[in-house]
C-alpha cells in the first residue's frame, strides 16, 4: 500500500487537500474574527478569561493530543503492542497532578504565565528570567518534535518515495513545504488571533481529531463484531510475537538475554520514563496558561475534568486503532512506509475503508484521518507558540526589561512579534533537524517540565520558607540536569540510532530518560537553595495562599 | 461566550494586607484542612498505584501476562483500571469540592471583598 500515490488519478490527494483546506479555511475565519476581539493583554494571553469549562476542556485536549500522542502512540501499539498503551496511561494519569495540585491554585494566584505564580513572593527579575528560559526550552523541544513530524507526515501522505516526485517536489522538498506550511499557520493563529483565536481553532481541531479517531475505531470494532479479545488475538498473531505482543516489555524495559546490567538499566529507564510522563504534564507551560482562560478556579477544575474525559476516551480509541493496525495492516506494511510506525493510523483508515465500501470509502477515511492528524499537529504547535510568546512578552520584556512598566498595548505588540520570531526560529530549526532522529524530544520536554517546573511550582504554592534562591536553583538545576543527562546518554551518542551516530561516544549516562535522576535533583536544588538564603516573606506567602484557595483578589474575566 | 462569574459586576478591589489578614483566621485554617484532607491522600494514593503499575510492568511480567479470559491478560486489565481510577478520582474530587470546599471558599472570598455583612 502506497497511501495516496496509487489512487485513481490522484482523486485521494484531491479529497485530502479539500478536507484539509476546508479545515484551514474555517480556522482562518476564526482567527480573523478573533483579531477584532483582541485588545488587552488579558485578551491576547488569556482569551479574556471568558471561556466556558467545556470549551477550555476541548482546547486542553487539543493542546495535549499532539502528533506524538495520536500517530505516535497508535504507531507504537501497532509495532510494539502493549508498551504503547503503557505510554498513554502515563499521559492520562498525569492529569490528576494538574487537577488536584495545580489548576485551581494557579488560576487564582497568577495572571498570564507560569512565572506569575513562581515569582509571586520572590524577587521578580531572577525568577522570571529562569521561568522564561525553562518555558522556552520545553516549548521549543516540543515544537521541534511536532514540526519535524509534520514534515515527514506530508511527504508520506503525498506518497512520495525516494526518487519520486509530486508536482515537481521530491520527498525532502515536500517535507520542507509541510514544515513551512505548519509554521506559517501557527504564526497566523497566534499573532493575529491571540489566545481567543487559538482557543477556538483548538476547539474545532479537537472535534475533527476526536471525530476522525472515533469513526475509524468504530469501523475497526464493527469489523470485529465488538469482540476486543478477537482483535487482540489477531494483532498478536499478525505481529509474529504471539502473546508477548500483549504484554509489557517489547519496547520499554527490554530484557536483554545474557546481559543483566543492560536489562537493569532498561528497566530503570522505563521507570524513569513513567515518572517524567506522570509528573511532566502539570509543568508544561502551554497547558498551565490554559487555566487562565476561564473566569474562576471552579471553571478551571471543570475544564480539567472535561480534558480528562476527552483525553482518556481518545487514548482508549488509540488502543483500538493501534491493535487494529497491527491486525489489519500488519507490521511489515507499516514499517515499509515509516519505520517509526507513524503512518499506522492513516494506513489503517485506508485499509478499513476499502474493506467496508471499496476504494471510495478508503480514500475518504484516509483523507479524514490525515486531516485529523494535521489538526493534532496544528493545535499543539499553536498552543506552544502562544505559551512561548506570552512568556517572552510578559515575563522577559515587561517584567525583566521594563520593570513591569510596559503598557498593555506595548505588551500585546511585543507578544505578537515574539510569536512571529518563535515561529520562524522553529521553522528554521525544524528544517535543519529534519533528518535527525528527534523522537526523544517529546520525552525530554516532559522530563524538563517535571524536573524544573513542577517542583518549583508546588514549593511556591505550599512551602512557606521557599524563596528566590530556591526557585532559581530549582529551575536551573532541573533544567540543566535533564538536558545534560540526555546529552551524555545513548540518545546522543554511541549507538547507530543516536543523534550523533555510532562514531561519537560520550554516553556515560546509561538511560535515555533522565527523569529518575533529574526530578529528585531539581527538588534537592530547590530545597538546598532555599535553605542557603535567609530571605523569607511570610506575609506574601499568606497573601498567596488566601488568594489561591479563596479566589479573593484573583484576576476577573474581561467584560466587553 | 463571555460569562461573568460575579453576581453584580467585578467585586471591589482588595489589598494584599486584607488577603494576608485572613491567613490565620480559624475559618481559613479549616478551609485549608478541608482541601488537604482530599488532595493529600488522593495524590499519595494515585501516585503509589501508578508506580505499582509501572513496577509490575518492569519486574513482574509473568504475572502481567497471566491470561484472564480469551486474549485479555492482567496487564491490559490493570491498564484499564488506571483509566477507571483516573476518571473515578476526578469525579470524586469534583463531588467533594462542590460539597465540602466551594461554599466555604466562596464565603471567605465574599467576606474579604465585601466585608462581614455580605458573608
Amino acid at each position: 500500500m502506497n497511501l495516496l500515490s496509487q489512487a485513481e488519478g490522484g482523486a485521494d490527494r484531491i479529497l485530502t487537500f479539500t478536507l484539509f483546506l476546508i479545515m484551514v479555511g474555517a480556522t482562518i475565519v476564526i482567527t480573523v474574527w478573533a483579531r477584532k476581539h483582541t485588545r488587552s493583554a488579558a485578551d491576547f494571553h488569556s482569551g479574556g478569561r471568558g471561556f466556558r469549562p467545556w470549551q477550555n476542556g476541548f482546547a486542553i485536549a487539543s493542546d495535549y493530543m499532539s502528533a506524538a500522542s495520536f500517530l505516535g502512540i497508535a504507531g507504537i501499539i501497532a509495532l510494539s503492542g502493549y508498551d504503547g498503551f503503557l505510554y498513554s496511561i502515563g499521559f492520562l494519569v498525569a492529569w490528576l497532578v494538574a487537577l488536584l495540585l495545580v489548576a485551581e491554585l494557579l488560576r487564582n494566584s497568577g495572571r498570564f504565565t507560569m512565572a506569575d505564580v513562581l515569582s509571586f513572593r520572590m524577587r521578580q527579575r531572577p525568577v522570571r528570567t529562569a521561568a522564561a528560559i525553562s518555558t522556552m526550552s520545553v516549548s521549543i523541544f516540543y515544537l521541534l518534535a511536532q514540526m519535524v513530524g509534520a514534515g515527514a507526515l506530508i511527504a508520506l501522505l503525498l506518497g512520495i518515495k525516494e526518487g519520486e516526485t509530486f508536482l515537481g517536489m521530491d520527498a525532502e522538498t515536500a517535507a520542507n513545504m509541510g514544515i513551512v506550511l505548519v509554521g506559517l499557520l501557527m504564526i497566523l493563529y497566534v499573532a493575529l488571533g491571540g489566545m481567543k483565536g487559538t482557543t477556538w481553532v483548538q476547539i474545532v481541531q479537537a472535534v475533527v481529531l476526536l471525530g476522525g479517531a472515533a469513526v475509524l475505531a468504530v469501523f475497526v470494532l464493527v469489523d470485529y463484531g465488538f469482540n476486543i479479545s478477537a482483535l487482540l488475538g489477531d494483532a498478536a498473531q499478525a505481529s509474529g510475537l504471539g502473546a508477548s505482543f500483549l504484554e509489557p516489555g517489547q519496547r520499554y524495559g527490554v530484557e536483554v538475554a545474557g546481559d543483566a546490567t543492560q536489562t537493569m538499566w532498561n528497566k530503570l529507564d522505563l521507570i524513569s520514563l513513567g515518572l517524567a510522563l506522570v509528573l511532566g504534564t502539570a509543568g508544561l507551560p502551554h497547558i498551565l496558561i490554559r487555566f487562565y482562560t476561564v473566569p474562576d478556579s471552579r471553571s478551571a477544575r471543570k475544564s480539567v475534568n472535561w480534558g480528562i474525559g476527552l483525553i482518556g476516551s481518545f487514548y482508549l480509541l488509540t488502543l483500538v486503532l493501534g491493535f487494529g493496525a497491527a491486525a489489519i495492516v500488519g507490521a511489515e506494511a507499516i514499517t515499509a512506509q515509516n519505520s517509526a510506525g507513524n503512518t499506522a493510523a492513516p494506513q489503517l483508515a485506508e485499509a478499513v475503508g476499502n474493506t467496508v465500501g471499496g476504494s471510495a470509502v478508503g480514500s475518504f477515511m484516509l483523507a479524514l484521518i490525515a486531516s485529523a492528524a494535521f489538526a493534532a499537529i496544528l493545535s499543539t504547535v499553536a498552543g506552544l507558540v502562544i505559551a512561548s510568546s506570552s512568556s517572552l512578552a510578559h515575563d522577559l520584556y515587561n517584567s525583566v526589561i521594563r520593570g513591569g512598566k510596559a503598557t498593555d498595548r506595548e505588551e500585546v505588540a511585543v507578544a505578537r512579534y515574539a510569536s512571529i520570531g518563535v515561529g520562524i526560529v522553529a521553522i528554521v530549526l525544524a528544517i535543519f533537524a529534519q533528518n535527525l532522529n528527534v523522537a526523544f524530544l517529546v520525552a525530554l520536554a516532559f522530563a524538563v517540565a517535571a524536573s524544573a517546573n513542577l517542583p518549583t511550582l508546588l514549593l511556591s504554592l505550599f512551602w512557606k520558607r521557599f524563596n528566590t534562591a530556591g526557585a532559581v536553583a530549582g529551575i536551573y538545576g532541573g533544567l540543566i540536569s535533564a538536558i545534560g543527562l540526555v546529552v551524555f546518554s545513548p540518545v546522543f551518542s554511541s549507538t547507530p540510532k543516536s543523534l550523533l551516530g555510532e562514531g561519537v561516544d560520550i554516553a556515560w549516562f546509561p538511560m535515555s530518560n533522565p527523569g529518575l535522576v533529574s526530578i529528585p535533583l531539581g527538588l534537592i536544588c530547590a530545597v538546598v537553595g532555599t535553605l542557603m538564603s535567609d530571605e523569607t516573606r511570610t506575609e506574601r506567602f499568606a497573601t498567596l495562599q488566601v488568594r489561591a484557595l479563596t479566589g479573593a483578589g484573583s484576576e476577573r474575566a474581561e467584560s466587553h | 461566550m463571555a460569562t461573568t462569574p460575579t453576581r453584580d459586576g467585578p467585586p471591589p478591589a482588595v489589598t494584599d494586607e486584607q488577603l494576608a489578614a485572613m491567613h490565620d483566621d480559624p475559618r481559613f485554617v479549616e478551609l485549608k484542612r478541608r482541601l488537604f484532607r482530599f488532595i493529600v491522600p488522593a495524590t499519595v494514593g494515585f501516585l503509589a498505584w501508578y508506580l505499582l503499575y509501572v513496577l509490575l510492568s518492569a519486574y513482574a511480567r509473568d504475572f502481567m501476562g497471566t491470561i484472564v479470559f480469551g486474549n485479555i491478560n492482567v496487564a491490559l486489565l490493570l491498564g484499564l483500571c488506571q483509566f477507571l481510577s483516573t476518571f473515578g478520582i476526578a469525579w470524586a474530587y469534583a463531588r467533594y469540592t462542590a460539597r465540602e470546599f466551594d461554599p466555604q471558599a466562596q464565603a471567605l472570598h465574599d467576606e474579604i471583598h465585601y466585608g462581614e455583612d455580605r458573608s
